[in-house]
């Protein structure tokens, strides 16, 4: 370890009591600013009886009405947004419809605070101004380039902000520049190991020595192959641009569950079916309430994320408390190489397109890489008897899904009824991956 | 002057084709020539029948996904430098060709070229000023 351990020690290695007053001192603030500022939300908590009054500290969090991604839809695009636009300086987006498409807005204090969390991570893994760092997340709405390239600045990295795709070129970037850690997903990292490795450039040879690695599910099996590929250590990072974007969770050395930046984010696992709030150390939903958060503040917001919370002393120093890798989710999202995808945003392009709603979508993982197969019925009308008409259309409806997804799938027109029906209706998602351990 | 075709959307796998032959056996289609094109995921079954109504109404009572178009069938004498020569006229004519298959008829001697372009009357007018004789519909009995 390099002699820096942490961004900011006092916070991160703060006793829970304490980090625990601070939550509650923060959270009674917040609830007043939301319930002032987001009529919607006063709605939700008026409808439920509770009063900003009645929050004295984070014991009272329970009586909170939850968010969910269909009030975020509802609020399309900025009905969630607690202060004036004048004091807005950034936006960030999910990918997806404009239905499921969640906008996050940004103060600059709000930016600030996100590039924080980024660089705990950075300095988790042994960043310092020394290091160069390659940020090799999409830049643009997604939170994965901005993130991660604001905490590399905060650190004092030379920032790489490689954006993602165009492999020669993050090759020869990270070598002539002699980057040592890589941000990116899991699934580039393991590509971008092969790529140097058909190279003939050895895990020996090349410079990196960490890297932070997340937007997308990753295995314990993973990890592995990636750190042989790249000779490095491989750590995961966690968020959602709901609560800010990456970062609101991270790994240390120990590499062992994610340190969740509690002094900004506060973490509750609930029973999905009936939101009952569980005990920390039993598997449940993850909820998160922004402490400090100006412009998109939510509170209890359910992230279908499926995980547990551990309190446990970590040897790492870090008193803030872990969450394992998601275990799976309570909704039908699936993360296809780091994009969030609803079978239902598939459904909507095949309807738009003239297909029938007879579809299947089969996800799998081949080397590390996610693949994305559609079937889809072919309808009387749509066939005449050339081959190039049927895979032309198969190309222009992989273009349609790919506008509306940002993920290029493979597209294949079926017969009628040849998509397995269970109780009527198509069997939609199979996902072959093995994403949890 | 074009004859019918009928071509049938099939997935690539095996027993598929049996099926659709099975359906066809049942509607007594009297079958007069067929061609298989096939990629990785899909095929098409292209036919041609005496009676394609018939046999289009019993593909799609099956839930066959069928398409029905007309095709230029050229007739020639079954000897070497046949093909060349027919291909040669449509060459001359700029006639694009989308695909094509052949086969002998019972006839002594006749070869049947099924060409399948995007302007039949063009073709067969080709065939026509060359002296080379294409089917009909009525002249499907020539396959005989």
């Amino acid at each position: 370890m390099s002699e820096k351990r942490y961004y900011q020690p006092e916070i991160e290695t703060m006793p829970t009591e304490q980090i625990k007053a601070l939550q509650s001192e923060k959270l009674i603030k917040q609830v007043k600013h939301v319930y002032d500022n987001v009529p919607y939300y006063r709605g939700l908590m008026d409808k439920k009886g509770v009063k900003p009054e009645d929050i004295h500290g984070i014991e009272d969090l329970y009586k909170l009405p939850f968010l969910t991604k269909d009030d975020l839809r509802d609020q399309y695009p900025d009905g969630l947004v607690a202060v004036p636009k004048s004091e807005c300086v950034r936006i960030q987006s999910t990918s997806g419809t404009t239905g499921r498409r969640v906008v996050a807005f940004y103060t600059q204090k709000d930016i600030d605070l996100w590039e924080e969390c980024c660089a705990r991570a950075i300095v988790a893994v042994g960043g310092t101004n020394e290091d160069v760092c390659q940020v090799a997340y999409g830049y643009g709405l997604f939170t994965g380039g901005p993130g991660l390239n604001g905490g590399s600045h905060k650190v004092g990295c030379l920032t790489l902000p490689m954006s993602s795709g165009n492999t020669d070129r993050q090759i020869q970037f990270m070598t002539d520049l002699g980057a040592t850690i890589l941000c990116c997903t899991p699934s580039y990292a393991a590509y971008l190991g092969e790529s140097l490795k058909e190279k003939g450039i050895s895990p020996e040879q090349n410079t990196l020595k960490a890297g932070i690695f997340g937007a997308e599910p990753w295995t314990e099996e993973m990890r592995r192959d990636i750190e042989k590929l790249l000779g490095i250590k491989a750590y995961d990072i966690y968020g959602l641009t709901e609560i800010s974007g990456p970062g609101v969770s991270f790994e240390c050395e120990e590499q062992n569950g994610m340190h969740i930046n509690e002094d900004h984010f506060l973490a509750e696992t609930i029973d999905p079916d009936t939101g009952e709030v569980l005990p920390e150390g039993s598997k449940g939903e993850l909820v998160f309430t922004c402490l400090d958060k100006e412009a998109f503040p939510l509170l209890r917001y359910r992230t279908r994320d499926i995980c547990v919370l551990k309190r446990d002393k970590c040897s790492c120093g870090r008193t803030h408390v872990r969450m394992c890798k998601p275990m799976g989710r309570s909704d039908d999202m699936l993360i296809i190489r780091g994009v969030n995808v609803f079978p239902s945003q598939i459904e909507t392009v095949l309807l738009n397109e003239g297909y029938s709603p007879n579809y299947k979508i089969e996800v799998d993982r081949v080397n590390n890489t996610d693949t994305l197969d559609v079937y889809v019925e072919l309808t009387e009308g749509q066939f005449s008897d050339t081959v190039k008409a049927i895979t032309s259309a198969e190309k222009s409806l992989a273009n349609a899904i790919k506008t509306m997804l940002g993920i290029n799938p493979a597209v294949h027109l079926v017969p009628p009824k040849s998509i397995a029906r269970s109780e009527g209706k198509a069997v939609r998602v199979t996902d072959k991956r093995k994403l949890h351990d | 002057m074009a004859i019918r075709q009928i071509s049938v959307f099939l997935e690539n796998h095996s027993g598929s084709l049996s099926a659709v032959a099975k359906v066809l056996a049942d509607a007594d289609a009297d079958m007069r020539a067929m061609s298989v094109a096939d990629t990785q995921d899909f095929g098409i079954l292209r036919l041609i029948v005496r009676d394609t109504d018939g046999a289009v109404a019993a593909l799609k009572a099956n839930g066959y996904i069928t398409s029905v178009n007309e095709v230029t069938a050229a007739v020639i004498p079954d000897e070497p430098g046949g093909l060349c020569h027919l291909l040669q006229i449509l060459s001359d004519e700029s006639v694009n060709i989308e695909y094509s298959y052949a086969f002998l008829t019972p006839e002594d001697g006749k070869a049947c070229v099924v060409f399948r372009v995007a302007d039949n009357g063009h073709a067969a007018k080709a065939f026509h000023n060359a002296g080379v004789g294409v089917l009909d519909a009525d002249g499907l009995t020539i396959l005989d």
